[in-house]
C-alpha cells in the first residue's frame, strides 16, 4: 500500500508520456492533448526531444489546467512510462502520490518502483501480441491502447476521442476503424481490470473558448503569408525548420493563382545560411518582400550581411526560432539567448530592431508587422521566437485580419515623383525622422538610380571616404532608431491591486509562466507590477517603469541576462536595480520557479537593502 | 578618379542606336583601377554589348562583391542600380534580386578571389539552380586590392611577382559551370574585344545561367614572366574554339559566311548567334564533349576560349519555381493576402 495519499485533482494536473523517438507515440500523446482540449478544458502541450531521428528518448508533457495556465508547470502527476532507458528517472520525476502507468507484460522488480506512488500496470505488449500479428502494427496501436486506457482512467469523454481520430482520418475509414478498435483495447482492458477513475480526472467544462491551438512556427508563416512575404530562403536548422515548411504549405494552399495555377511566391532552400540572408537582401533590395528562418547558429553566419544590410539600408525580415547555445548548444532545447547578438548583430555600429511575441497568435500579429516594420524603416527586423512557442501547439486566441489593411511599404520614390522633380538622394533625410526615400532598380530612364554599397557615401550615395558624411550617416542611423521606438509593438503595462515598490520585466515565452507566477507571488502579500516587453529598441515606458520602482526583476530564459544588459545598457540604468531572474538549462521557465527565486529575493531585500534608495 | 566627374558634353554626331542613345549612355563613372587594366577593358566591352543591343540602361541591376573586379559596375551603366555586396555573395544578392523581379537583366560582376575562393559555395550553386544572370569572372588571378597573393584559379607552377611558385591546383570555373548545369559557359580574354563583345550580347539574351569567364590580367601583380595569366602568355596559349556574331530579332543577315564552317543557333527571343568554327571537331552543345575538349586542352597548357556550350532550350530558376508572369514585387496586398475569411476556416481548422 502506498504511502501516500494519491493526489486528487480535477482538471488540473501534469501528464508526462516517456517514450522512445520514432515509435510512432507523438501522434497519440497528440491525441490524447487535443482530446482534452475538445473537452473544454485548456491544455498546453511540450515536446521534449533529442537531436535525433531515431533509437533516443523523447517525452511529451500534457499541462491541463482549467485555470488557463499555459506555462510550465514542473513535477509529473501522471507518468506514461514507456521507454526502459529513462525508466528509473521518470519514476523518480513524480510527484509524491502520483500515478505510474507502464507496461505490465513481463514483471519487474519491486525495487524499480516507488513506495509513495501508485503504480497502475497494463499489460500492453501482451495486449497487442494477442490482437495483432505485424510488427509495425504491434507498435503502432500500442500507443493508441494506451490512450484508450487513460481515457477510461481519467473518465474522458470517449466520443470525443473518436471524433477526433474521424476528423484525423477523413476518407480512411480502414484507418479510423482499426485506431478506434486499439482506442478500445485499451479502455475496455482498462475498465474491465482497474479501478477507474482514477484520483486524476477530467471534467467536461468552457474554458477553451473561441481559442485556437497552433504552433508559433506555423502562426509566424501565416504571418508571413498575410504580410506579403513573397521570397522566403532558408536553409534547414532545428527549430526553425518547420516555420519554412509552414510558409511552403501555406503558400501552396493560399498563393497559388486560381486561373494560371502559377505561384505568388518563390521559395529557395538555400545552400547555407550565408546565402538565405544574401538572397533576402536581394530580393528587399528590389522590391519584394524577403524573409528567413533561423536560429542562432544561422544569425552567427549571418553577421557580415546583416551589417550591410544595416549600413546599406535594406529591410529585411529575420524570425529567429532560438535555442539553447552556443555553437550547436543543445539544439532541441529552448532558450532566450540571441537577443544581443541580435540586436548588436555585425561588425561596427549596428542595432537591430526586436520584437518579442509571447504566444503563437503574436508570432502571426508580429509576422505580418515585421514586413510593414521592415520597409518603413529600411532596416533588418528580427521576430524572436523560441523553441517552446515554436515547435510546441499552444492554445492562444484566434488570428484575426483585417481586410482593409494595407501594406506599409515604407518611403519609395515611384518615376512619377521622380518625373514631378522630386529630389532624390538615397540617404537624404528629407523628413527628419532618419528614414531616406529608396527606389527600387528599373524605375526610371534616367533619375533615381544609385550604387549601393557597404561602404561609406555621402547623402547622395557617392562614395567618400571623408570623415565628416561618414559620421553624419552614422548619426542619422541613430534617429532612424530613435524612431523606431514609437513605431514597434509597444511594453504592456499591468500594476498590481496595492501600490508596490517592485516591478518584473519580462518577455516573449516566459509569459504563461509569470502570468502564473503572479498569482502565487501576490497571494503571499507581495504585490509586483509588471511590463512585458514587447520589442527592442525600448520605447519610452520602459525606462519610466524603472523609474517608477525601486527594484525591477528581469525574468529571462539565459544564463547573461542579455535583456538585462541591453537595458542598463541603452536606457542607462543603475544596474544594481535589475534583478535578474534567470532559467537556462533548456527546459521552458515555471510559473514555480519564477515564484520561488522572486520570492527569495524579495526576502533578501527586506533583509538586507543592496543599498540605500535613493528617490 | 571618382572625384573627378565626367564631362557630360559628348560630340553631336555620335552614333545612336535603335533607342537614340549613345555610347555615352551606357557609360559609368571614371575608372580608379590601374592605367591599362584588363577589367576596364571588360566595362568596354559591357558598355558596347550594351549599346549594340540597345538595352534601356536602368532595365539592368548590376550586382558586384568585393574586389577589383567588384569595383568596376560603378564604371558602366550610370543609369543603371548597382549594387556592391559582400566579398564572395553576390550570386545570392542576385538570385534573390532576380527573383522579386524577373523582368530585369542580371549582370554578375566577379573575381577569381571572390567567385573561386570566399565565393565558390555560392557560385556553384548559382549555376545549378539556373538563375537568369550573366556571370563575369574578371580573372587574373591574383587578390590585387591586397597586394597580389595567388588566387585560387592561378595555375600551379606560375610564378607570382616576387618569384613565389604556386604549389597548389587551379580550379577551372569554366570546367565547374559545366558540369553544374550552366546552360551558356563561355571564356573569353579582355585583350580580345571582338571575341568578348558578341559573347557578352548572346550571354544577354540567353535565358538562364550564362557564366563568361574572361581572363584580365593585372598590370600591376600578374603581367609578368612565369605568370600563366600575364598579356603575352594569354596571347600565346588562346584556342580559340570559334567566332560568335550576334544577330538580333529577325533582320536579315548580309555577312557572307563560308560554306560548313559557320552554326547559326536560334535564341527563344528570335535572336541568333552566329557561331564560326575554328576548331573544326568542335561541338558547342555538346557538354560531356566540351568538358573533355577543355581538359585535353588544359593538359597542353591551352587557354580554350570561344562560346563553350549552349543549350538552346535553357530553364531557368523561375520556370522551376512556376512563379507567375509579374514581378513578385509589384503584387500588392490584393493578390499577397488570402483575406480574413480564409483565416477565419483556418481558425476552424485549428479547434
Amino acid at each position: 500500500m502506498p504511502t501516500k495519499a494519491p493526489i486528487s485533482s480535477v482538471n488540473d494536473f501534469v501528464v508526462r508520456f516517456a517514450n522512445v523517438n520514432g515509435s510512432g507515440s507523438a501522434s497519440a500523446n497528440e491525441l490524447f492533448a487535443r482530446s482534452v482540449l475538445r473537452m473544454g478544458i485548456p491544455v498546453a502541450p511540450r515536446n521534449i526531444f533529442p537531436s535525433n531521428i531515431q533509437g533516443l528518448p523523447t517525452w511529451y508533457e500534457v499541462r491541463i489546467s482549467e485555470a488557463g495556465h499555459l506555462g510550465a508547470r514542473g513535477g509529473t502527476d501522471l507518468m506514461v512510462a514507456m521507454n526502459p532507458q529513462t525508466w528509473d528517472k521518470d519514476v523518480a520525476s513524480i510527484e509524491p502520490g502520483g500515478y505510474l502507468l507502464y507496461d505490465s507484460t513481463k514483471p519487474l522488480p519491486p525495487s524499480k518502483f516507488r513506495d509513495d506512488i501508485h503504480v497502475i500496470g497494463v499489460p500492453l505488449t501482451a495486449i497487442c501480441n494477442r490482437e495483432y500479428t505485424d510488427p509495425r502494427q504491434r507498435q503502432l496501436f500500442k500507443n493508441i491502447i494506451y490512450v484508450g486506457a487513460l481515457s477510461a482512467l481519467l473518465d474522458m469523454d470517449v466520443s470525443a476521442i473518436e471524433k477526433l481520430i474521424s476528423e484525423q482520418f477523413k476518407g480512411k475509414e480502414k484507418l479510423f476503424d482499426a485506431n478506434k478498435h486499439a482506442l478500445h483495447l485499451g479502455r475496455d482492458w482498462a475498465t474491465l481490470n482497474l479501478e477507474c477513475p482514477i484520483g486524476l480526472r477530467l471534467k467536461p467544462c468552457d474554458k477553451v473558448g473561441d481559442r485556437i491551438f497552433i504552433e508559433g512556427n506555423s502562426a509566424a508563416a501565416l504571418g508571413a503569408v498575410y504580410g506579403g512575404a513573397t521570397v522566403c530562403a532558408w536553409y534547414p536548422i532545428t527549430p526553425s525548420s518547420s516555420l519554412a515548411d509552414a510558409f511552403t504549405s501555406y503558400c501552396r494552399r493560399l498563393r497559388v493563382d486560381p486561373e494560371t495555377k502559377q505561384n505568388k511566391f518563390a521559395i529557395v532552400q538555400a545552400e547555407d545560411e550565408l546565402a538565405s540572408i544574401g538572397m533576402v537582401i536581394g530580393a528587399a533590395w528590389n522590391g519584394a518582400r524577403a524573409f528567413t528562418a533561423t536560429s542562432g547558429p544561422g544569425v552567427s553566419l549571418m553577421q557580415e550581411f546583416l551589417g550591410l544590410a544595416y549600413f546599406a539600408e535594406i529591410p529585411a525580415v529575420l524570425f529567429d526560432v532560438q535555442r539553447a547555445g552556443p555553437s550547436t548548444g543543445m539544439p532541441t532545447r529552448t532558450q532566450q539567448c540571441d537577443v544581443i547578438s541580435c540586436a548588436y548583430a555585425s561588425h561596427g555600429d549596428t542595432k537591430h530592431v526586436l520584437l518579442f511575441p509571447e504566444d503563437p497568435a503574436e508570432a502571426f500579429e508580429f509576422g505580418a508587422q515585421a514586413f510593414d516594420l521592415a520597409d518603413r524603416l529600411q532596416t533588418p527586423i528580427f521576430v524572436m521566437l523560441d523553441l517552446d512557442i515554436g515547435m510546441n501547439h499552444r492554445l492562444c486566441r484566434p488570428l484575426k485580419w483585417d481586410d482593409s489593411r494595407k501594406y506599409d511599404r515604407g518611403k519609395v520614390m515611384t518615376a512619377a515623383d521622380l518625373d514631378a522633380g522630386k529630389e532624390f538622394g538615397r540617404y537624404l533625410d528629407v523628413d527628419g525622422d532618419g528614414i531616406p526615400y529608396r527606389t527600387y532598380p528599373g524605375t526610371h530612364p534616367s533619375k533615381g538610380s544609385f550604387f549601393t554599397r557597404g561602404t561609406s557615401r555621402d547623402r547622395y550615395a557617392r562614395y567618400t571616404e571623408e570623415g565628416a558624411p561618414y559620421a553624419d550617416n552614422m548619426q542619422r542611423l541613430l534617429r532612424k532608431i530613435e524612431t523606431a521606438k514609437n513605431l514597434v509593438p509597444r511594453p504592456i503595462r499591468k500594476n498590481a491591486d496595492k501600490p508596490t515598490r517592485y516591478g518584473v520585466i519580462y518577455y516573449g515565452s516566459t509569459s504563461p509562466a509569470m502570468n502564473e507566477a503572479i498569482h502565487m507571488i501576490e497571494a503571499k502579500g507581495r504585490p509586483l507590477d509588471m511590463l512585458r516587453i514587447r520589442a527592442f529598441p525600448f520605447h519610452q515606458d520602459v525606462p519610466d517603469f524603472i523609474a517608477d520602482h525601486d527594484y525591477v526583476f528581469v525574468v529571462e530564459q539565459n544564463r547573461d541576462a542579455q535583456l538585462r544588459s541591453l537595458i542598463v545598457n541603452e536606457c542607462g540604468i543603475d544596474p544594481v536595480r535589475l534583478i535578474p531572474i534567470l532559467h537556462y538549462d533548456g527546459t521552458p521557465i515555471t510559473a514555480r520557479f519564477i515564484a520561488r527565486e522572486i520570492a527569495d529575493d524579495l526576502e533578501a531585500l527586506k533583509v538586507t537593502p543592496l543599498r540605500k534608495v535613493v528617490s | 578618379m571618382t572625384y573627378i566627374a565626367k564631362p557630360k558634353f559628348h560630340h553631336p554626331s555620335l552614333p545612336k542606336n535603335a533607342l537614340g542613345y549613345t555610347h555615352r549612355d551606357y557609360e559609368g563613372k571614371i575608372s580608379t583601377l590601374c592605367a591599362g587594366c584588363g577589367h576596364d577593358s571588360i566595362t568596354a566591352s559591357i558598355i558596347e554589348a550594351c549599346f549594340e543591343l540597345a538595352i534601356e540602361p536602368h532595365r539592368v541591376a548590376k550586382i558586384s562583391g568585393i574586389g577589383c573586379s567588384s569595383k568596376t559596375p560603378d564604371y558602366f551603366l550610370n543609369a543603371s542600380h548597382g549594387f556592391n555586396s559582400v566579398h564572395g555573395r553576390m550570386p545570392s544578392v542576385l538570385t534573390g534580386a532576380n527573383l522579386a523581379n524577373r523582368d530585369l537583366i542580371y549582370l554578375g560582376v566577379s573575381g577569381d578571389g571572390d567567385t573561386a575562393s570566399i565565393g565558390l559555395g555560392q557560385f556553384a550553386h548559382c549555376m545549378r539552380r539556373g538563375v537568369n544572370m550573366v556571370y563575369i569572372v574578371e580573372n587574373n588571378g591574383v587578390y590585387g586590392l591586397t597586394k597580389g597573393q595567388f588566387s585560387a584559379t592561378a595555375d600551379r607552377g606560375s610564378k607570382s611577382k616576387r618569384g613565389v611558385v604556386n604549389a597548389d591546383a587551379h580550379i577551372d570555373l569554366v570546367a565547374m559551370a559545366l558540369q553544374l548545369g550552366a546552360t551558356f559557359v563561355a571564356r573569353s580574354f579582355s585583350g580580345d574585344k571582338e571575341q568578348l563583345v558578341p559573347l557578352i550580347k548572346a550571354a544577354i539574351e540567353h535565358e538562364g545561367a550564362a557564366l563568361i569567364d574572361v581572363i584580365s590580367p593585372c598590370v600591376a601583380f600578374n603581367n609578368h614572366l612565369g605568370s600563366t595569366k600575364s598579356f603575352d602568355y594569354v596571347r600565346e596559349h588562346n584556342e580559340a574554339v570559334n567566332r560568335l556574331d550576334f544577330i538580333t530579332g529577325r533582320a536579315p543577315i548580309t555577312v557572307a559566311y563560308e560554306a560548313g564552317s559557320v552554326e547559326m543557333v536560334e535564341q527563344h527571343d528570335g535572336s541568333r548567334l552566329v557561331l564560326k568554327k575554328v576548331a573544326a571537331d568542335y561541338d558547342a552543345h555538346d557538354r560531356i564533349g566540351a568538358m573533355t575538349f577543355l581538359q585535353q586542352h588544359a593538359a597542353k597548357g591551352q587557354i580554350v576560349t570561344g562560346l563553350l556550350y549552349v543549350d538552346k532550350d535553357p530553364e531557368d530558376l523561375h520556370a522551376h519555381f512556376n512563379t507567375v508572369a509579374a514581378p513578385l514585387n509589384v503584387l500588392s496586398e490584393k493578390e499577397l493576402s488570402p483575406g480574413s475569411a480564409a483565416l477565419e476556416k483556418i481558425n476552424a481548422s485549428l479547434r
